[in-house]
């Protein structure tokens, strides 16, 4: 297949545990990277720890995609068993392909409810000749072969992958690939892939096509913004799904002679970071809602003593445990509110893979020049879905870094400034001795409980976030129209998206994504809202809670509507173009 | 971090700050001040080298009576931020002080893995078993028979913890209990406590005149210790369980690994950003 060819195939692959989906998922997205092609996989689990069924969902397509398409074009069942927990997600058209090995059993109601072509092949007969041939295999030669794809890029990308492990089986899944390969379907991916469903159309803002390109999950991307920021102390409690977040981290902070903690606990975590921090050195942690719940006493404190800190939340479906594997964009109350007092803090949140790289930079070097707390709000559709994008470029503005205090016999640690950041004394400098309080405090950082002081205090450090010149990107607007899709987080691709296709069709809308939560932009959403007629806001929660702050602290328009749905399934860029077809 | 020769400063009093603490006139945490400067006066070190954490409650408020750094952070909360410190700055000497409250109940987390984690670092609990600052409450060293606290009017009928076992037990690398109506010889407790490397934990038990003023008799219950401290785990346990907490001195020392994360291994960011390449 020619990249250039105009192509957006969505497939699903699924397996018991052990089957391989995964692996025949991740395999296919880098041959099709390999052949100059663009694209998106998603891993989905059931709930067991090992051995429960798994699927990949991938979108692989001629032009950079960041979320997943409505339905499928293809379904690829290595076996049936409990693949109807998957039916939910993996939406199925009349005229979709279902390759089902007639060995594997009936295809389950729920997947025949919805349709489809059902081809039947052999894959267990196939791979069963050939020594540590596995069925998964013969559906990655399959498909490549589905895809229009050679057979060299694939067959190079198992050997790289089995070979250090074990050379009989890099061999019989070679053997078995090929096998896959030599099947040839009635039809192939160019000709079934359908005109009905409407792709991404090729838009003048995506980059070129040619050029270095990335592969790399969400939380690995908030991983490298964090380390780009100078992060070099990490504490942190495992959680889903931020603990691949944390595993990326821990080795690699180790190469930047910096280091990571696991803590006894969420409460601790925030503490260590805090108490690195204060001894000069960049420190985060990374946690979901049920952590953070937990450390938010902590974070208070960050506010407080003006310890610069930094936590990501990667988002998952709450309350309490909630459905851990599966992505909500429902702590934004708790990022925005969660604390105790009046304690001004960042809140920013990254609107796609890409920008995960970027918003935790950002989030970073903020906190560090600001001197007090950033949340990062990623969430698990984001962390754990794997993308093949053009390298992200981006510049940030000119941020300062940590202010720091030389020796000072007349110390001021909360020195009344005019930006409210003041001289931070780092332990080690002689004279600059100061104790750091969550106690409201004099200038000099003293206990106290004076009027006086505590109102001073407060406007400090309220003052320095809210006198802060944040420049363009607090948010990301594009498109044109009197329709403004209002979105933040990892929505924002799905409302891209959705623009995308409504342009093509002729009706031109913007999206505004909003990428700094707090402080909240009330003047320049008002610039960028200007000429709007009416709103649509977009968010995966049930409560609504991205459309109650935005009516907190925003003039948004007279006539507003709100797509809001919990998860698990991710909003698709189908579902706002008919929230915004059907609204005349 | 770069270091600016100062003069050194050679008096306890210079480790004292101009803050006048808030604790009632008698209490022995004066004391646990006292032997703190007078320790860090002994090994002479530079103000700026020290930082001294606590959380919540009369004790901890000690942190703002030194002149050296110090972090007065949350309830229970003050180990875990001296590990962070000491993790990321491996050169300070940290001490950590606070309460019984605050270490062994609501930090009592904390407490265990900061013994099991084995910083380098020094921690005193200034143990009177009671809640000073929320005016007499009982805490877990209280005894369970104590009547005097309106929230658990017929006592708590709990064992009390007994702090020095549980360090035992977490695995603390250094182990001792100092009295506060003795100053120096606490003081020469906390001079082998700071120069212990690993995890050192210290027990003073510090009076309260105001809510336990039986506790003013302690100063005729205290004594030393007869043997020195030992390295033996079974020989600590029957010591420590074979008295009943008045006794005095180093109770346990040994070397365990200490802990400290991160490896300078040879990398740098231009190679972790290559491992994002198709």
């Amino acid at each position: 297949m020619d990249a250039a060819d105009n192509f957006d195939i969505s497939l699903a692959v699924t397996g018991s545990g052990g089957a391989g989906a995964i692996t025949a998922g991740e395999l296919l997205l880098s041959v099709a990277g390999r052949n100059g092609c663009f694209g998106m996989m998603r891993r989905s689990f059931g709930p067991q720890i090992r051995g429960g069924e798994a699927a990949a969902l991938l979108r692989i397509s001629s032009q950079p995609v960041a979320c997943m398409n409505d339905s499928f074009d293809l379904l690829l069942a290595l076996d049936w068993r409990n693949a109807e927990r998957f039916a939910d997600e993996i939406t199925l058209r009349p005229d979709s392909i279902i390759i089902a090995d007639p060995a594997a059993g009936a295809v389950p109601q729920p997947v025949l409810d919805m349709g489809g072509q059902i081809i039947a092949v052999p894959l267990g007969d196939l791979a069963r000749d050939i020594a540590a041939g596995r069925p998964n295999m013969v559906a990655l030669g399959l498909l490549t072969r589905w895809l229009g794809f050679g057979p060299d890029e694939a067959g190079t990308l198992i050997t790289e992958l089995f070979e250090s492990r074990d050379a009989e089986i890099a061999s019989g899944s070679r053997l078995a690939f090929e096998q896959g390969f030599a099947q040839p379907l009635a039809s192939s991916a160019r000709q079934e892939a359908s005109t009905e469903q409407p792709g991404a159309p090729r838009n003048s803002d995506l980059p070129p096509l040619n050029g270095e390109r990335w592969h790399f999950h969400g939380n690995e991307g908030c991983g490298l913004g964090a380390l780009r920021g100078g992060i070099r102390f990490v504490a942190a409690y495992p959680i889903t799904p931020a603990s691949d977040l944390l595993e990326w981290l821990s080795p690699r902070l180790d190469q930047l002679n910096g280091s990571l903690l696991q803590a006894e606990d969420e409460l601790a975590s925030i503490n260590m970071v805090l108490g690195a921090s204060f001894g000069g050195v960049p420190a985060m942690t990374a946690t979901s809602g049920p952590g953070m719940a937990l450390m938010l006493e902590g974070m208070g404190l960050a506010v407080a003593s003006e310890t610069p800190a930094v936590v990501i939340n990667v988002m998952r479906g709450g309350p309490s445990t909630g459905i851990p594997t599966k992505s909500e964009q429902t702590d934004l109350n708790m990022a925005l509110h969660g604390l105790h007092g009046d304690a001004p803090h960042m809140v920013i949140a990254p609107l796609d893979h890409a920008d995960c790289i970027q918003a935790t930079e950002w989030a970073v070097r903020l906190s560090e020049a600001l001197q007090t707390l950033t949340i990062v709000l990623s969430d698990q559709l984001l962390a754990q879905s794997t993308v093949l994008i053009p390298k992200p470029e981006y510049r940030l503005p000119d941020i300062p870094p940590r202010c720091t205090s030389g020796p000072d016999p007349d110390y001021e640690r909360y020195a009344l400034t005019d930006s409210g950041v003041s001289p931070m004394a780092i332990p080690g400098t002689p004279m600059s001795t100061y104790v750091a309080d969550g106690l409201e405090h004099t200038s000099f950082a003293k206990p106290s409980a004076a009027a006086a002081d505590h109102a001073q205090q407060l406007d400090k450090r309220a003052r320095k976030i809210a006198s802060f010149e944040y420049g363009d990107l607090w948010a990301d607007s594009r498109g044109t129209g009197d329709t403004v899709i209002l979105t933040w987080g990892s929505t924002t691709a799905a409302a891209r998206e959705a623009v995308r296709r409504l342009e093509t069709a002729g009706h031109p809308v913007r999206v505004i994504a909003l990428r700094l939560l707090l402080p909240a932009r009330p003047e320049r959403l008002a610039e960028a809202l200007e000429g709007a007629r009416r709103v649509l806001i977009v968010e995966q929660s049930h409560g609504r809670q991205f459309e109650h702050y935005l009516r907190a602290y925003y003039e948004i328009a007279p006539e507003t509507r709100t797509l809001a749905r919990p998860g698990p399934l991710p909003i698709t860029p189908g579902e706002i173009v008919e929230s915004l077809t059907g609204w005349e | 971090m770069d270091q600016v020769k100062t003069s050194v400063p050679v008096v306890p009093k210079d480790y004292k700050s101009k803050i006048k603490p808030v604790w009632c006139p008698g209490c022995g945490d004066f004391a646990v001040l006292s032997a703190i400067t007078k320790a860090l006066a002994h090994l002479q070190l530079p103000r700026e080298s020290v930082a001294l954490i606590s959380g919540i409650g009369c004790s901890s408020r000690i942190a703002a009576y030194t002149s050296v750094y110090g972090f007065h952070g949350v309830h229970g909360r003050a180990l875990a931020l001296a590990a962070g410190l000491k993790a990321a700055r491996t050169d300070l000497t940290v001490l950590v002080a606070g309460g019984d409250g605050d270490g062994l109940s609501i930090g009592g987390n904390h407490f265990i893995h900061a013994c099991r984690r084995n910083m380098n670092m020094t921690y005193i609990i200034m143990d009177n078993e009671v809640y000073g600052m929320t005016k007499g409450q009982a805490s877990p060293t209280t005894a369970p028979d104590w009547l005097d606290s309106k929230l658990t009017p017929h006592g708590t009928g709990l064992r009390p913890f007994q702090p020095a076992a549980m360090a035992l037990t977490a695995g603390a690398s250094f182990i001792a209990r100092g009295f506060t109506g003795n100053p120096n010889g606490l003081a020469k407790i906390l001079v082998e406590a700071i120069e212990h490397r690993g995890f050192s934990f210290v027990q003073a038990l510090s009076p309260c005149p105001t809510f336990r003023p039986e506790q003013m008799d302690w100063k005729h219950q205290v004594r030393e210790f007869e043997e020195g401290p030992t390295d033996d785990l079974a020989t600590a346990s029957q010591r420590i369980h074979a008295d009943d907490g008045m006794s005095t001195g180093v109770i346990f020392k040994t070397n365990y690994p200490v802990f400290q994360p991160g490896r300078a291994e040879h990398g740098d960011l231009d190679a972790i950003e290559r491992e994002f390449r198709l």
